[in-house]
């Protein structure tokens, strides 16, 4: 599973020590999350959601919805060129 | 800069030490009292057990960090280690069987498995630090 870790703690300045000091989990954790080696278990994702004030889809991008959620944004785009012809 | 060292980490490690020690004493301890029959009947079968049980007790150690170990991705990653090495010790316990029951190969006293599986322990760390990106807690 995809994530905006990285990009979210690097807004924050953050380094991966304090993030994981933050979540009181080990920096390899943090490491191995960003890297999306490991995907968290729904408490954990919770605690990164609510530390970074945000909803756990924000955070994480399930890739079969993203690819669902582009195909739709497709159809979108499509539908009116296709009427348009 | 190194980690500190998390209060599980720390507590196995001296769990470990304290075991090793305890094992070392109890075997060079048994083997002076066997070797020089000073010793027979049940208090060699004592002394024999009680070698044999500080190695219990490092199977112990590792069963409670397991079970204390707070950081999910870390417990995740000791049971890979542990999977991986039970399946060595137990595979090439199986083979080994057969290969000496057949007439094959010589004898090798039990022990062995355990010393087995605490190389399969290493194995599993390396083949974490190659998948995972990290060995394990600790």
């Amino acid at each position: 599973m995809k994530n905006r870790l990285k990009v979210l703690r690097a807004e924050r300045d953050w380094t991966q020590g304090d993030l994981a000091e933050a979540l009181e989990i080990s920096r390899q954790s943090v490491n191995a999350i960003e890297t999306g080696k490991y995907d968290p278990s729904l408490p954990l994702a919770f605690k990164i959601a609510d530390l970074f004030d945000m909803t756990i889809e924000d955070v994480f991008i399930h890739q079969k919805s993203a690819a669902s959620l582009a195909a739709s944004a497709d159809d979108r785009e499509t539908g009116p060129r296709i009427r348009s012809l | 800069m190194a980690e500190k060292m998390s209060p599980q980490i720390k507590r196995y490690m001296k769990r470990i030490a304290i075991l090793m020690v305890l094992y070392l004493i109890f075997l060079f301890s048994g083997d002076y009292l066997i070797d020089n029959e000073l010793v027979s009947g049940v208090p060699a079968y004592i002394i024999a057990i009680l070698a044999g049980l500080p190695v219990a007790g490092m199977f112990w150690a590792i069963g409670m960090l397991l079970i204390e170990e707070t950081d999910e991705f870390l417990r995740m990653l000791l049971v890979h280690q542990t999977l991986i090495a039970t399946g060595i010790a137990m595979a090439a316990a199986s083979i080994w069987g057969f290969l000496e029951n057949f007439g094959l190969v010589q004898h090798v006293d039990s022990y062995w498995w355990a010393i087995i599986w605490f190389l399969g322990l290493g194995i599993g760390a390396i083949a974490n630090k190659l998948t995972l990106g990290a060995a394990g807690p600790g």
